[in-house]
């Protein structure tokens, strides 16, 4: 034979086919491990589901945890005749929903061929064992154990989010992660730290002769792979504060958030009305409910709310000015119920005039902020208003305002914070000045904030000039945190301005009744709480009621923002609410003598003061 | 001008050549039960029943022999060459068409749907390509090595393979690779398949182990390459071969020293935080590109001296190699699609994952495998059957070959088709015209890839790509384009027989 083009070819035909019949050869004839038993078997994949990760409070409680419910699996090929309304009553369900069932398998028969579908989702524990001891009379079914959530404290269903099972959107955004059937978290913890929690699916091989009856198992499960359960999850939340948080917000719309200053830990983060956790667990029949819900408590206001700081919002202002050099501590301005300009005043309430730096804070005085705001815009360092005001904008965002902070909270906005350009495309270049932007001075205007950027604030003035991005996974062996979260964030005020603005609040809550400080309500005996009251106009009805405060004044321990919608002065909800708070974590107990307004707090409603869209 | 159908010299029946007729029958005839079983307990039923696969199939298959008859007895041979131009400029028309047209089956946009009937372009696109290259190169004076035709003959390849490609059918495209196996057997240079196949090898080797060890190659086979043609076979052995094994040595080297210096841990602190010490930093990579470097212009000006021009053109394509070993990493992350990099990623073993894209290949092997010697009888698969092996009438309907007539059944097919690729080869060298000539090696080229691939695929050889077993799977598109596409050879082959 020649060896031509036409016989190399020929040869290397030769050669291909070779290498295919020798691999056929080594997996039909050599390789035994693609061989099954010599009855014709075959196999039957059943999954084992991986216990999902249990989410810890700080001290170790179980926030989340499993408990097992059993699907009921049905093979529609195998059933032969059988006992419906035994069935039915074993199961208690109605006979007409097996029946339904029933005949929709017999109509999709096709598509399911010798697959197992779910026919019953969660039966609990009991009703299953009851089906157990009848299994026999109904081939064709089984039961498979799937673990579900449990909560153990009504404490932080928003914070938590809620696992359901994976639908046709999910699974196309997660096409090889996940299966029909599947369950993730959809919200809050659960979807932020999913990949954690879910763990790893595993199997059993079992072996199904001739007749598609199961036999036992492939090789004797050496083929099998086991479940790897998910990793359990530390919160920075302490779940009794959180539920006591949420009990003080009970009936109230707003938000409660606590942060321990040292280490930009969230405490404790209430939205109400938020999602019982009782809800959470069967998500499904709930949905509806909770999604027509007026008061929107699927609704996250601790990061999602943009509201007006309101007069706590003059500390960062006062900062500024102390920073800037328009203000020092003892600068002394009047005021005469308000800051007049031109024909037009901004008003405020009646207290001694005139006062220095720490008093305006102690009594919450709108005119000082109006001079400190107007000296900082129209600051001869600087060329224009504009450039001032946008100066000011990058102190403010100093503090975190108009951003997302970055905590490990998903769904957290940023909330907004005015600058130059805004307010030339509001009234176009020139066409403002320090004047007509003067609401920025108590925290009305255009700025929002949510409470999340609040309780920083004051966790920032706690630690006297900086914080850490507030986050609510704690460093575990399991799950270790993003460095970010251990770094501390300055601001751009000196670290020796912030002495001056917490004598002003101690003052605000220790001065007692009738020394005109705005807290003295929030006064805690030996905790020397340091607190700012903020009442937030709102042109939509009562005021919103905000205040926020941390403890003790030196080395505290945590920094508590209230924000309580309509609830009308500071003083009246948000700074009962945030001392109560703040006492219940440091004392373990209400005082005696506070207990009155634990009580009022705990028993009011101001649910109909809110005005929503029906 | 002969008239149509003429009967004057040899008779018709005796100038078919029947054993590639009986071949077809047998494949289309294997097809079409094994489809049946596939199917069978899942939908137990008559192999007749139009509403299942098996039932349809019969359907196809007598459309078919009415398409072979109508090609062997009704049309002249002679008119494919006058109508090879028109054919393929349609086609290309139709390739482009059902991009914007067509409706999507699994992410890909290729199929024409008329209400009950699905017809893909490319199967089409297959029979016009070869019957357009026949044309060309069969043209008086056509020279392979000669640049213009070679361009000619490139492009009439290349245009529907890119445009195959951009309707995401990878797989489709990948057949048009065979054709370089005629353009071999037409005079073209045995080196362009070298190249190629070296190119496949790099791109393999920069993917599973890393550029380094690709280069250290591409490096050794280039110089054994020189020093082959230039009669210094011991030179490379006492100098090259060295210098590669020590350089492949250098990595652990410099680690070792490393280590010694630095202590373990301190090593692995820093390879974590990506602050490496100065001596981590020199990668071996660089080293190698480096004495590389150097080399090179002196074996240049070595090669000049003596005029010696294949040095040059090594020179060059250990240049080109290194190249593509660069951008075979940005190809594979940038221009391969996600499905298309998991099988790739599955099939070279750098990825584990039984119940993803392995899933398909692991089960389709068990089911082969579980078949043994004998197989396990007719419609006694259990694991085809029950739905394990997904597309199992389709792509995948070798698994059921496999398993229900094990090694001796699968044995059997494979040889059937090296029988026929054979013959079709024979045949065609026995041709007095090369029109014929160069058809037939067209058609037994793409029936050789998609044998290969298709059933290297379910046993592992090759990764998922889904193209189907000629004349054995289910559908009527690919058994309709691969039946014209044999007939037309036989009716080509049978036409000449008759008048010599």
């Amino acid at each position: 034979m020649k060896l031509n083009r036409k016989n190399k070819l020929l040869i290397g035909l030769g050669v291909t086919a070779a290498i295919l019949l020798t691999k056929l050869f080594i997996i039909q004839i050599i390789d035994d491990k693609y061989k099954l038993d010599a009855d014709n078997n075959s196999m039957v994949y059943s999954i084992i589901y991986p216990t999902r990760g249990i989410i810890h409070d700080r001290n170790g409680k179980i926030l989340v945890g499993n408990k097992v419910a059993y699907d009921l699996l049905v093979t529609p090929r195998e059933v032969e005749e059988f006992d419906t309304l035994g069935l039915a009553k074993v199961l208690e369900v109605d006979p007409e929903l097996i029946r339904n069932k029933m005949a929709e398998y017999r109509k999709n028969r096709r598509r399911i061929g010798w697959q197992t579908v779910v026919m019953l989702k969660q039966l609990p524990q009991e009703t299953y064992m009851k089906f157990a001891e009848v299994a026999y009379r109904f081939p064709g079914f089984r039961g498979q154990a799937r673990s579900i959530r449990e909560y153990p404290y009504n404490a932080g269903g928003n914070l938590l989010g809620y696992v359901s099972e994976v639908d046709a959107n999910y699974l196309k955004r997660h096409p090889d992660e996940y299966k029909a059937g599947d369950y993730a978290g959809m919200t809050g913890i659960e979807a932020a730290r999913e990949k954690e929690l879910r763990g790893e699916k595993g199997y059993t091989i079992w072996l199904r002769n001739s007749k598609n009856r199961i036999e036992s198992r492939y090789k004797d499960g050496e083929m099998d792979k086991e479940a790897i359960p998910g990793k359990d999850i530390t919160t920075t939340i302490d779940a009794e504060l959180q539920h006591y948080g949420q009990m003080l917000m009970q009936n109230k719309v707003g938000s409660l958030v606590a942060i321990e200053p040292s280490t930009g830990e969230i405490l404790t983060m209430v939205s109400s009305p938020g999602i019982d956790v009782d809800m959470l667990a069967d998500i499904g029949q709930h949905y509806a409910e909770i999604s027509s819900n007026p008061y929107k408590p699927m609704f996250n206001r601790a990061v999602q709310a943009p509201y007006p700081p309101g007069s706590v919002f003059k500390l960062v202002n006062g900062l500024i000015g102390l920073e800037e050099g328009v203000v020092s501590p003892g600068t002394l301005y009047p005021c005469s119920m308000g800051y007049h300009f031109g024909r037009n005043k901004l008003g405020c309430h009646a207290h001694k005039s005139p006062i220095n730096f720490e008093e305006s804070i102690m009594m919450s005085c709108n005119a000082y902020y109006c001079y400190i705001l107007r000296d900082l815009l129209e600051n001869k360092k600087y060329e224009s208003i504009g450039i001032a005001m946008d100066k000011w904008k990058e102190y403010v965002m100093s503090f975190g305002f108009g951003q997302k902070l970055g905590s490990d909270f998903p769904s957290e906005l940023g909330g907004f914070i005015p600058g130059s350009g805004y307010y030339n495309k509001v009234y176009g270049k020139g066409g403002w000045k320090a004047t007509t932007v003067i609401s920025l001075s108590i925290g009305q205007g255009e700025i929002g904030s949510t409470p999340l950027h609040l309780a920083n604030l004051c966790a920032t003035i706690a630690n006297r000039g900086y914080y850490y991005i507030p986050h609510i996974i704690k460093d575990s062996e399991n799950v270790s945190i993003e460095d970010k979260y251990r770094e501390r964030h300055y601001t751009m005020v000196d670290t020796t301005h912030f002495p001056k603005v917490v004598g002003g609040m101690y003052r605000a809550v220790n001065s007692g009744f009738g020394s005109g400080g705005t807290a003295s309500i929030a006064a805690v005996e030996g905790l020397e709480i340091c607190g700012k009251t903020g009442t937030a106009q709102n042109p939509h009805g009562n005021d919103h009621s905000v205040f926020i405060c941390f403890a003790p004044k030196d080395n505290p321990k945590i920094a508590v923002a209230a924000y309580v919608e309509n609830g009308g002065f500071g003083a009246t909800y948000a700074a009962p609410i945030a001392s109560l708070l703040t006492e219940m974590y440091l004392n373990k107990e209400i005082g005696e003598s506070r207990k009155y307004l634990e009580e009022r707090m705990l028993g009011s409603n101001l649910m109909d003061r809110v005005k929503v869209r029906k | 001008m002969r008239e149509l159908g003429g009967h004057r010299g040899r008779g018709l029946a005796k100038s078919i050549d029947w054993s590639l007729v009986i071949c077809y029958l047998l494949l289309i005839l294997i097809g079409w039960v094994n489809i049946y079983a596939s199917i069978h307990s899942t939908e137990p039923s008559s192999i007749f029943d139009w509403s299942c696969r098996s039932g349809k199939q019969a359907v196809w298959i007598g459309t078919s022999l009415i398409l072979a008859s109508i090609i062997l007895f009704a049309l002249n041979p002679r008119i494919y060459e006058g109508l090879s131009v028109p054919i393929y400029l349609v086609t290309l028309g139709l390739l482009v068409g059902v991009i914007f047209l067509g409706i999507e089956v699994k992410g890909s946009r290729s199929w024409f749907e008329f209400g009950p009937i699905r017809f893909q372009p490319a199967e089409v696109s297959k029979i016009s390509t070869s019957l357009l290259l026949a044309t060309v190169m069969s043209q008086l004076g056509y020279r392979i090595g000669r640049i213009r035709d070679f361009i000619i003959t490139a492009l009439i390849i290349l245009i529907p393979m890119m445009i195959i490609v951009l309707q995401s059918e990878t797989g489709s495209a990948l057949v048009y690779v065979g054709f370089i196996f005629m353009l071999y057997r037409e005079g073209l240079s045995g080196w362009l398949i070298f190249m190629v196949g070296m190119a496949i090898l790099l791109f393999i080797l920069t993917l599973t182990a890393s550029p380094f060890v690709a280069i250290l190659v591409l490096v050794g086979i280039v110089s054994l390459c020189i020093c082959l043609y230039s009669g210094k076979f011991r030179w490379w052995l006492f100098i090259c071969v060295p210098f590669i094994v020590l350089m492949a040595f250098v990595p652990m080297i410099l680690d070792t020293i490393a280590i010694r210096t630095l202590g373990e841990e301190a090593v692995a602190a820093a390879t974590e935080s990506g602050q490496l010490p100065l001596l981590l930093k020199i990668k071996p990579l660089y080293i190698l590109l480096g004495a590389t470097g150097v080399s090179i212009p002196f074996l240049a000006y070595h090669a000049f001296r003596e005029g010696n021009t294949f040095t040059h053109l090594s020179i060059l394509s250990l240049i080109a190699g290194i190249a593509l070993v660069f951008s075979a990493d940005f190809i594979f992350n940038s221009v391969l699609q996600d499905h298309q990099r998991k099988r790739i990623e599955v099939l070279l073993g750098m990825k584990e994952d039984p119940t993803g894209v392995g899933y398909n290949v692991n089960q389709s092997m068990i089911a082969i495998g579980s078949g043994g010697f004998a197989g396990k009888g007719f419609l006694n698969g259990t694991q085809t059957t029950y739905g394990f092996v997904p597309e199992q009438s389709t792509d995948f309907i070798f698994c059921t070959i496999g398993e229900e007539w094990g090694f001796l059944g699968s044995a059997f097919v494979i040889l059937l088709y090296v029988f026929l690729i054979a013959r079709i080869i024979s045949n065609a060298e026995k041709s007095r015209e090369a029109f014929t000539r160069i058809y037939g090696y067209c058609v037994a080229c793409c029936i050789f890839m998609h044998l290969f691939i298709n059933i290297g695929m379910t046993i592992g050889l090759m990764p998922v790509i889904g193209i189907p077993l000629p004349f054995v799977s289910y559908g009527g598109s690919s058994l309709w384009a691969f039946t014209i596409m044999l007939f037309i050879f036989i009716a080509l082959d049978s036409n000449e027989k008759k008048y010599f």
